[in-house]
């Protein structure tokens, strides 16, 4: 029992990330009839995003602390940063130690920008071309950016903690009356699971309780019509995709104390998305939230030692063996929609 | 000739003499001078060249012709390269048997693959060859790794039984892949001058199988199979409605294209006898989607100049550094120098993949039929700018290459 608990949390923190990529991808594709190969990319710059408010925040100039001697016997050098002189030591201290959650606000306006741009700037003019010519634009553009970013900060992976308050395991086991330590669970992957909640609420609960949600909705269900009425549907889908490629910017923001983020990390994760959607069904986005998290549970639960002991090699192919049993016997997915994406 | 009409032999035998004349043709600046490390002529390039060649075409005759982007073909192509290097541990260094046993499991495995996948068509059937190929990179790095040798790769070794040839050379070596005795990394060379070219075995089997393999693209292109895989591309609704299932044509696609990626695995382990998992890693699938499209789906010699150009650029590209590129802009001012490297070198060395993707996009946003689409826009100007005088322009609507 405990050890099925276990896995199911595991699952949770990976399946948070394929949700929220997921979901963005289905809100695009929603939306715009766009298949984005590009979203993975999207996710990365949100990682980076991350990486550059914290080397923002540690900006420091050097100082010469007489108290102090180096092994040569001159006086100290020391780095300080220069939120110590605005803020003091302490509230210097917290802001840097708090850099990836302060990097939500940070990156928000900037994935919003970016995927506006990208929309207005390049897949507005895909719209009539076939999907096969999306794909190919969108990965190339996908490389790009890649290559942008190895280019300013390395091929290495950058490693950015999590804050200090939110280092460590919280046992879970306790709190249903499990021995100590039978099921620990680290801080911040509850943090990740607990925001990624949030995250997809904020969005659904955008898209049925306001109006601008309801109008691209009835965008979603039939463009024409809505342009009919008078309404400046390209607009708003315009903003969708900002909204979509910030989901998948602030997924990345908060992935990065659980893996350091690396150039290649969005591709990574592409491809698994792009399955998750599938699965989902395209154009469904509460089946892209359902398939993430359902893929990331079974992916856990495949990785576990006695599963792998009776079929060897299972953790590395479940999610490919889950999508082709669910295309070839689903083909809409688990909650497609009639008419979506069907040639 | 050959059951091709003027315009295809044509085409083919240019695409002969520029594939028998590489050599020369690839290694225009003499050695020692500045300008060698742009010669593509040393043999490692040139079997790349040919191989991913065919590798393309085969791509070309499942994308091009029915417009079913597959994104898993590199898994035909590993497939390939561990059928090939298993001959050559079992059965003798001969590349015949080697290169044979490739093609055959991958278009079994290709029938496997596409009797599935293709029963769904556009994205989705992206998505499970994408699935497929990668269910087999992470199989063959993992669970098979007696098969396939996992992380490190498939090697030969000297206790290898190799039932038929010889199992260790009299030096006591691993023998090297031949063709009846004719090794394939023996190269002739040939001084002219300032000028080296090297004329490699291995290149020239490459060589004329790329050949046939062309010769064997026209073919089908031109076949009433071919007409038939074109109908699928443009309207498939259609075609199914006319009564025809189209299931069967797009199938004996799928196996040929994936029959031609076995045919590069097997050469590529022919050339090089070892085979590792990366090859069938997704980007390699994604490479070859690049290739095409770059030199223009759908046309015959459009993969083939996509592959060249790619590799070309992935060897020669990747090896400029910044010393290099200061030779280059020496006569500037020093400022300015400096500048023009800093402006330059990110596109260059490491930073390749950066110019492969800036000229994808383009290619992928401006011209939509690739390098052959541009080619021929600009063979249309040149002509109107001749004819515009001499007689109103008229459409010159020739068969696309």
């Amino acid at each position: 029992m405990d050890a099925i608990i276990l896995q199911i949390m595991n699952g949770l923190d990976k399946g948070s990330a394929y949700a929220l990529i997921a979901l963005g991808l289905t809100l695009i594709f929603g939306t715009l009839g766009v298949v984005n190969f590009a979203h993975g990319a999207l996710f990365m710059i949100g990682a980076f995003c991350a990486v550059t408010l914290s080397r923002l925040l540690t900006l420091s100039h050097e100082v010469i602390d007489e108290t102090r001697t180096d092994f040569l016997g001159n006086p100290l050098k020391v780095d300080v940063p220069y939120l110590y002189d605005f803020f003091g030591t302490d509230v210097g201290n917290v802001l840097i130690d708090w850099s990836v959650p302060l990097s939500i606000i940070f990156a928000f306006p900037i994935m919003i920008a970016f995927g506006v741009i990208m929309e207005r700037g390049l897949i507005k003019h895909f719209y009539k071309r076939p999907h096969a010519d999306q794909i190919l634009v969108t990965f190339g553009l996908a490389i790009v950016l890649q290559e942008v970013i190895k280019y300013f900060f390395g091929a290495n992976p950058i490693p950015t903690p999590a804050p200090a308050a939110f280092v460590g395991s919280f046992d879970f086991g306790a709190l249903l009356g499990f021995n100590a330590n039978q099921i620990i669970y680290p801080y911040w992957r509850l943090v990740y699971f607990l925001f990624a909640i949030i995250v997809i609420g904020v969005v659904f609960a955008f898209l049925h309780l306001t109006t601008f949600g309801m109008v691209v909705r009835a965008g979603m269900a039939d463009r024409e019509t809505v342009g009919l009425l008078g309404i400046n549907i390209d607009r708003r889908f315009t903003i969708m995709f900002g909204l979509a490629a910030a989901v998948a910017g602030l997924a990345g923001v908060m992935y990065t104390p659980i893996n350091s983020p690396n150039y290649h990390m969005g591709m990574d994760f592409l491809v698994l998305s792009f399955v998750v959607v599938v699965v989902g069904g395209m154009g469904s986005l509460s089946g892209a939230v359902l398939a993430g998290f359902l893929l990331g549970i079974l992916q856990s639960f495949a990785s576990m030692a006695i599963v792998i002991e009776m079929i060897p090699g299972i953790n590395q192919v479940i999610i490919y063996l889950v999508a082709i049993i669910i295309l070839l016997t689903r083909p809409r997915g688990l909650m497609g929609k009639k008419g979506v994406m069907e040639e | 000739m050959f059951g091709l009409t003027k315009t295809d032999f044509n085409l083919l035998l240019i695409i002969a003499i520029l594939v028998l004349l590489a050599p020369f043709l690839l290694n225009p600046f003499p050695e020692g001078s500045k300008l060698a490390q742009f010669n593509g002529g040393y043999p490692d390039l040139m079997q790349r060249f040919v191989i991913f060649g065919i590798f393309a075409i085969g791509f070309n005759i499942l994308f091009g012709l029915t417009g079913y982007l597959s994104f898993g073909h590199a898994a035909f192509l590993g497939v390939g390269s561990y059928s090939a290097v298993w001959m050559f541990k079992l059965l003798s260094m001969n590349i015949i048997p080697a290169i044979l046993l490739a093609v055959i499991v991958a278009g079994i495995f290709a029938l496997v693959i596409g009797y599935v996948s293709l029963r769904r068509s556009g994205i989705y059937f992206s998505i499970l060859t994408l699935a497929f190929a990668q269910m087999s990179f992470a199989l063959a790095y993992s669970v098979l790794t007696p098969i396939t040798g996992g992380e490190t790769g498939l090697q030969l070794a000297l206790d290898d039984p190799r039932v038929l040839g010889i199992q260790v050379t009299e030096q006591g070596n691993i023998p090297v892949p031949s063709l009846f005795g004719l090794e394939m990394r023996s190269s002739a060379e040939l001084a002219l001058g300032p000028w080296l070219f090297t004329f490699n075995v291995g290149y020239y089997v490459c060589a004329l199988i790329m050949m046939a393999s062309f010769y064997l693209a026209i073919r089908i292109f031109r076949s009433p199979f071919g007409m038939m895989l074109r109908a699928i591309k443009s309207n498939q609704q259609r075609l199914n409605y006319t009564g025809l299932n189209s299931r069967p044509y797009t199938l004996a696609a799928f196996v040929i294209s994936g029959m031609y990626a076995g045919l590069a695995g097997g050469l590529m382990a022919s050339m090089d006898p070892l085979a590792g998992a990366e090859r069938m890693f997704w980007t390699a699938s994604g490479e070859v989607v690049l290739m095409t499209i770059l030199g223009g789906a759908g046309t015959l010699i459009g993969p083939v100049l996509g592959a060249g150009m790619i590799k070309y650029m992935e060897n020669i590209i990747s090896k400029i550094n910044s010393a290099i590129l200061h030779e280059w802009f020496y006569w500037l001012p020093a400022g300015l120098e400096d500048f023009m490297v800093a402006v330059v070198y990110p596109f260059i060395g490491k930073g390749w993949h950066l110019t492969l993707g800036i000229i994808f996009m383009a290619v992928v946003i401006f011209l939509p039929g690739g390098l052959v689409e541009g080619g021929q826009r600009l063979l249309n100007l040149i002509r109107r700018r001749k004819s515009s005088s001499a007689e109103p322009a008229k459409d010159n609507l020739t068969p696309p290459a």
